[in-house]
């Protein structure tokens, strides 16, 4: 195990409470930012941290930042909390037990591009928890760590929070600025990128929950430190949602690539119920592609390059772990039937093909189906991928095409009979 | 200024206050909670409500309505409480956990129970996968999670709603 950066509440009592924070540094990051740097000094230490982007695309954080055109103002901060992807659950985790972490880190990465408002957007569900960030927010501004000329500087802040109310598709940045602004979550074409015209327009900066509690202690101890942890192209430390078929399921914080599936599954998850053996994974939720649990497999270590190499990316790092009693058409029943549910409904190869894809699956689940309804699943699988605006319509194709590639005795078992 | 506005004026203003002026309708999805708390639902006069308030049509708001789960068009139980049967939970039993509290409660998914009280519903992931089989409860107060649940454990907070209500048990 490695130290706890973004988990730190679990180690220290009381961490959520404003002082017992602030007994353990918290907010001497914001401040140093605030009274001492320059923002592009924190944009350039976020740029040599290596930090990449938590929410799943493992864009590189500060290159982000730095597509914001000069000088042109007002800009935005929004941090992504709409949480949805079926596996993941460790934004929720920070916000709840760490919640100043990750407000810390959402008011240096506004500092940086110069925000004076920034939005917190959580998903609807997590409406306890959005209460709790309002009565947080309102703490700091009692404390003048948010408010109007901040700390004797001419630097002004205000956060919010905003609750959606049931989208999966609000997650991906275009369609959380839509929603935002009170209209349909749909995802925008792009470009232009939010860094240009994101909210109302205006040059926007949207960061995972994950990825923004990381920045205080950046700021704090220095890209230099940071680097010490994880790998040379995926530093820093991640938090695995480990899922499904495992005896201790939970968040784990581990530096990128210090450890494998297999000592995820086995030394920290506690292995599989019963003794039985895993079949195999998905690194990314729902939206991952599968992996056979072969040898090979199971010893690959858990950073974004070497998880890339197994044909599927680590995303989230949402590991859904299954064992040999799942059978994988009815693991792509499941998965398609939440891409259906979720489709917003703006692309025709997206709406339509999870709709065929949803009652493929279940005829082929149900035993309804001929031997050449395999193909057309993988079929209309293949003509959703790259022809849709935003990643929904391909994540609804990655356990269709992987499972019939890898598993198809599988869906075969299940048809002509 | 209209029914809803005057009810919740402070609330509203403050709502408004958290986006730009010239950017209300941004505030259409809390006016939107805060409107189904008077009936569990989205009426017409609250669709025109919030349309007024916001400069918008009835037609814009009730296309959010439409779009997101947690806005509801129809009148429900009391509670709705809301299972999730995604992938991840489905691994830890939340389908048979979803099949044998609406068969002992008498009801179809979606459907309310005979009292009016409880109404089940299957949603998708919850970021509770960890701690499976969950569910969240819905009312037009608040949203609450319930997780590392059984049948009888959901079935025992289901008859603790009932006594809280004073409604008589009607179908186990």
């Amino acid at each position: 195990m490695s130290e706890l950066v973004l988990l730190r509440h679990r180690e220290t009592p009381n961490l959520e409470n404003l002082s017992v924070y602030r007994e353990h540094g918290g907010f001497a990051a914001f401040r140093k930012a605030v009274t001492e740097l320059q923002p592009d000094a924190i944009l350039q230490e976020v740029k040599n941290s290596g930090l990449r982007g938590r929410g799943g695309a493992g864009f590189p954080t500060g290159m982000k930042w730095s597509f914001l055109p000069k000088d042109v103002f007002p800009r935005y901060v929004v941090a992504n909390a709409d949480e949805s992807e079926p596996g993941t659950f460790k934004d929720r985790e920070i916000m709840d037990k760490n919640p100043f972490q990750f407000l810390e880190g959402l008011m240096i990465a506004a500092y940086a591009v110069q925000a004076n408002a920034a939005y917190v957007y959580l998903r609807g569900e997590f409406w306890q928890i959005a209460r709790k960030l309002d009565r947080k927010i309102a703490e700091l501004e009692k404390a003048g760590l948010l408010g109007f000329k901040l700390m004797g500087t001419d630097y002004s802040l205000h956060v919010y929070t905003h609750l959606g109310a049931g989208a999966y598709i609000c997650g991906e940045e275009t369609a959380l600025l839509e929603s935002l602004e009170g209209k349909l979550g749909q995802p925008r074409l792009r470009p232009p990128f939010p860094a240009t015209a994101g909210l109302y327009g205006k040059p926007t900066v949207i960061n995972n929950v994950e990825t923004l509690a990381n920045l205080p202690p950046i700021i704090e101890k220095g890209s230099a430190w940071y680097r010490t942890i994880g790998t040379e192209k995926s530093p820093g430390t991640k938090i695995f949602c480990l899922s499904g078929h495992v005896n201790r399921p939970g968040n784990y914080e581990l530096a990128l690539g210090a450890n494998t599936f297999r000592q995820l599954i086995y030394d920290l998850g506690g292995g599989v119920p019963g003794g039985r053996k895993v079949k195999l994974i998905m690194p990314a939720g729902a939206s991952s592609g599968l992996i056979a649990a072969t040898d090979e497999a199971l010893d690959t270590p858990m950073d974004y390059e070497s998880v890339n190499a197994l044909g599927t990316p680590l995303g989230s790092a949402s590991v859904i772990v299954m064992d040999e009693t799942v059978s994988v058409d009815w693991l792509v029943k499941k998965t398609v039937r939440f891409f259906n549910h979720e489709s917003c409904g703006k692309c025709t190869p997206c709406r339509e093909g999870t709709y065929w894809m949803h009652h493929i699956a279940e005829r082929i689940h149900a035993g309804e189906a001929r031997l050449e309804d395999i193909d057309l699943l993988d079929n209309v699988a293949r003509q959703i991928q790259g022809k849709c605006l935003c990643a929904l319509g391909e994540f609804s194709t990655m356990a269709v095409r992987s499972g019939i590639q890898q598993f198809r005795a599988d869906f075969e078992a299940r048809v002509g009979r | 200024m209209n029914a809803l506005q005057q009810k919740y004026s402070t609330e509203i203003t403050q709502v408004l206050g958290k986006y730009p002026p010239d950017q209300k309708r941004s505030a259409v999805m809390p006016l939107l909670y805060i409107a189904q708390r008077e009936t569990g639902y989205i009426t017409k006069q609250g669709l025109e409500e919030i349309a007024e308030i916001l400069e918008i049509t009835p037609t814009e708001v009730g296309t959010i309505v439409g779009f997101y789960t947690l806005y509801h068009d129809r009148p429900g139980g009391k509670y709705r409480v809301q299972v999730c049967t995604d992938l991840a939970c489905a691994l830890r039993g939340a389908d048979d956990f979803l099949a044998r509290i609406c068969a002992n409660l008498g009801v179809k998914v979606g459907e309310t129970t005979a009292d009016g009280l409880v109404t089940i519903e299957e949603v998708t992931c919850l970021a509770g996968c960890d701690r499976a089989p969950m569910f969240q409860v819905q009312t037009v107060e608040e949203i609450s999670y319930h997780e590392n649940e059984t049948v009888e454990s959901a079935l025992d907070y289901i008859e603790g709603l009932r006594r809280a209500e004073g409604t008589r048990e009607v179908s186990r």
